[in-house]
């Protein structure tokens, strides 16, 4: 049902829910039957009515229990004839910062605050430990959402005294013992809360009026979220994507506009809007997520766009990949039978509402967000808890290990004694190629935007770069820079005159993005070698002082370079003889060739 | 807003909250003329009057609302 869907209109279901629950119960005699029990530290009847209708939208019936208002401790840890008739299959403890005994005075002492946190503590724990042993079903606890004020504001959260490291302290403590029990899950109310907006969340009226420690316009959200855990654990989840490419992966349609032209990667605002959802997809693999393509194209551009230098996800990344023109939903269908899944365990990724409409009408049970603006596709993607993960099975264990180990080998950012160890701990690597095709267009960009470290300030339209690159009479260097935290596209150019036996650098530029990184030597380097492999002697440096280039006014000097001259214009012109004993400036940036990029 | 066109309005927001088409109130209708409307109820009432006209009671206002008439009455004033 369209209005349970992420992103629902909360107030809309809350108004509506005796309709919603009538129309979701006429085909509701094979869904799959569970008990859950909720044990509430506020009112918690909308909470469950919820709750009841997103279950019910995933082919789930639930049975409910729900304890007297505010009993959540009572009971759990006495005997309950009522509860243990009822049988749960899942026990939900919905408690809020509303449950918190007692909060630290300013007079308390760390020890006395510690034993706090323990005494607070030790009632969840009675209470986990007993439901456990008594009931042996599943619990979902909520953690608790922060504070609705701050008295010492900012200090609150780092002070012990502060009510929010008070809060945070005990969510800490939950999470010690979420990670030492099987068959106790987190429902991570303080996430949904900041996610929602804290303020409107824990909004006082509705605690006042009617004892909801959540806002009723709210309590969909956290409905939305307990009832994802409720399906991950009943086996629910999906399995897979099924991605559209054109404005699913990338921005543009690689059959028209060519492999060179779709965006994708850091050369501009949507292909690294494009990019980062490529890295969100492929994330999901740690999880045991299978990936799949569904698009309409000619198979070798689908290749050619997945396998595009600048993207994250590459074709080996896919378990099945449908490029053609049959019906999407035809696609779909094959998609799910060649790696024998049912098809309403993959989720549909596409942008286009026809393609989207066809495979969820033609095939009941799949989900497809609707995708329409691709700084959004996370958000919609990720809110909508397809994966909701209560559990991993071994080989997703060893999966998440492998990945952790390759973590651990990076460098953690700690204090560096000097300078060059940071650049060391960067893992820089950069390629520095003569201009190339494909960077065309984002390299006559670089010319036009780039003022402080832009020796010349010349602009270039692309046909001029493109006849540079292409002439005996020139030499051509793009630099482009990956370090550890991910890849910073094209950001220094240099181009040079070939005049006899001296090269005339008419362009030397380098984005302010990757300033002290040691890039321009880098570049010098490369340049330097090109240089020589053309039987150059000399290279001759110009500085033309603009009102924003200052930073680069001694930028030949710091090169090596003697200065031959003064202009009248406070420009100045130096030159740099090239010997046998050029000696390599760069010393932290593993400089490649080309035709890598990709990790 | 008339209070005719409120009523009108408020009826809809009923209708919706307790999924009954049929239900018609007036000013003099109060909690206990309809079997749902309970207090665990009324909050879901209030949050979609609230939607609907684009307003917000204050805490001080609910408790003095006695029936219907008292509710659109605080609507009209609100608007």
């Amino acid at each position: 049902m369209k209005e349970l869907e992420y992103p629902f209109d909360s107030e809309y279901i809350i108004a509506n829910k005796k309709r919603l629950r009538r129309e979701l119960l006429i085909d509701s005699e094979d869904f799959v039957q569970v008990r859950i029990a909720i044990l509430g530290g506020s009112t918690t009847s909308n909470i469950r009515q919820v709750l009841e209708l997103f279950l019910m939208n995933n082919h789930i019936k639930a049975d409910f229990y729900e304890s007297e208002y505010n009993q959540y401790f009572e009971e759990a840890m006495f005997p309950n004839e009522r509860l243990e008739i009822f049988k749960p299959d899942i026990i939900y403890i919905c408690t809020s910062n509303h449950n918190i005994q007692s909060y630290p005075a300013q007079g308390d002492t760390p020890a006395q605050i510690e034993k706090m946190v323990k005494t607070e503590i030790r009632r969840y724990t009675g209470i986990w430990d007993r439901l456990c042993d008594v009931y042996r079903c599943s619990v979902i606890q909520n953690n608790f959402e922060l504070p609705y004020y701050r008295l010492m504001g900012n200090r609150d959260s780092y002070d012990v005294h502060g009510s929010v490291n008070y809060v945070t302290r005990l969510n800490m403590e939950f999470y010690k013992y979420a990670q030492h029990h099987e068959k106790f899950y987190i429902c991570d109310l303080n996430y949904i809360s900041a996610d929602y907006g804290l303020k409107k969340w824990s909004d006082p009226f509705y605690w006042y009026m009617y004892k909801y420690a959540v806002a009723v316009p709210a309590i969909p959200y956290l409905s939305f979220n307990v009832a994802n855990i409720v399906k991950s654990l009943m086996g629910r989840n999906k399995k897979g994507f099924v991605c559209d490419l054109d404005h699913t992966l990338w921005g543009g349609i690689i059959g028209e506009d060519g492999a060179d032209n779709i965006r994708i990667g850091q050369e501009e605002a949507e292909g690294q809007a494009y990019l980062a959802f490529q890295k969100y997809i492929k994330a999901h693999k740690q999880l045991g997520v299978i990936l799949a393509v569904n698009s309409k194209n000619e198979k070798e551009n689908a290749i050619l766009g997945l396998n595009h230098p600048d993207g994250a996800l590459s074709e080996q990344d896919f378990i099945c990949i449908k490029a053609n023109w049959n019906p999407k939903d035809i696609n779909f269908k094959e998609i799910a039978d060649e790696i024998s899944l049912l098809p309403e365990s993959l989720v549909f990724l596409d942008d286009n509402p026809a393609e989207r409409h066809i495979v969820t009408n033609q095939i009941p049970g799949v989900k497809s967000p609707e995708l329409t603006d691709v700084s959004h596709y996370i958000e919609l993607v990720d809110r909508s808890g397809f994966f909701e993960t209560t559990a991993f099975s071994d080989e997703d264990k060893k999966r998440a290990e492998m990945y952790e180990e390759n973590r651990k080998r990076a460098v953690s950012i700690e204090a560096f004694s000097n300078y060059g160890d940071y650049l060391e701990s960067l893992q820089m690597r950069a390629v520095i190629r003569p201009f190339e095709e494909l960077y065309m267009p984002r390299i006559a960009q670089l010319t036009n935007k780039s003022n402080q470290f832009n020796l010349t300030t010349r602009r270039y339209t692309q046909p001029e770069i493109e006849e540079a690159a292409s002439s005996s009479e020139y030499i051509t260097l793009y630099g482009k820079l990956e370090d550890k935290f991910g890849d910073n596209g094209v950001v220094s150019l240099v181009i040079g005159n070939i005049r006899g036996l001296q090269c005339h650098i008419d362009l030397w530029l380098m984005s302010c993005r990757v300033l002290k990184r040691d890039m321009e030597f880098a570049m010098m380097d490369a340049l330097a070698a090109r240089c020589k492999t053309k039987g150059i002697t000399e290279i001759v440096g110009y500085y033309y002082p603009t009102a924003k280039n200052h930073m680069v006014e001694r930028f030949y000097e710091e090169m090596g370079f003697v200065k031959k001259d003064d202009l009248d214009d406070g420009g100045t012109v130096w030159n740099f003889l090239l010997t046998e004993q050029y000696e390599r400036k760069n010393k932290y940036i593993e400089v490649e060739d080309g035709n890598n990029g990709k990790r | 807003m008339e209070k005719d066109k409120v009523l009108l309005e408020l009826n809809k927001v009923f209708c919706q909250v307790f999924d009954d088409e049929d239900l018609r109130i007036t000013e003099e209708t109060t909690a206990a003329d309809i079997e749902d409307w309970d207090s665990l109820e009324h909050i879901n009432l209030i949050v979609a009057c609230e939607k609907k006209f684009s307003m917000k009671f204050d805490i001080s206002e609910i408790a003095k609302m006695k029936n219907v008439g008292d509710m659109a009455k605080m609507i009209m004033e609100k608007q």
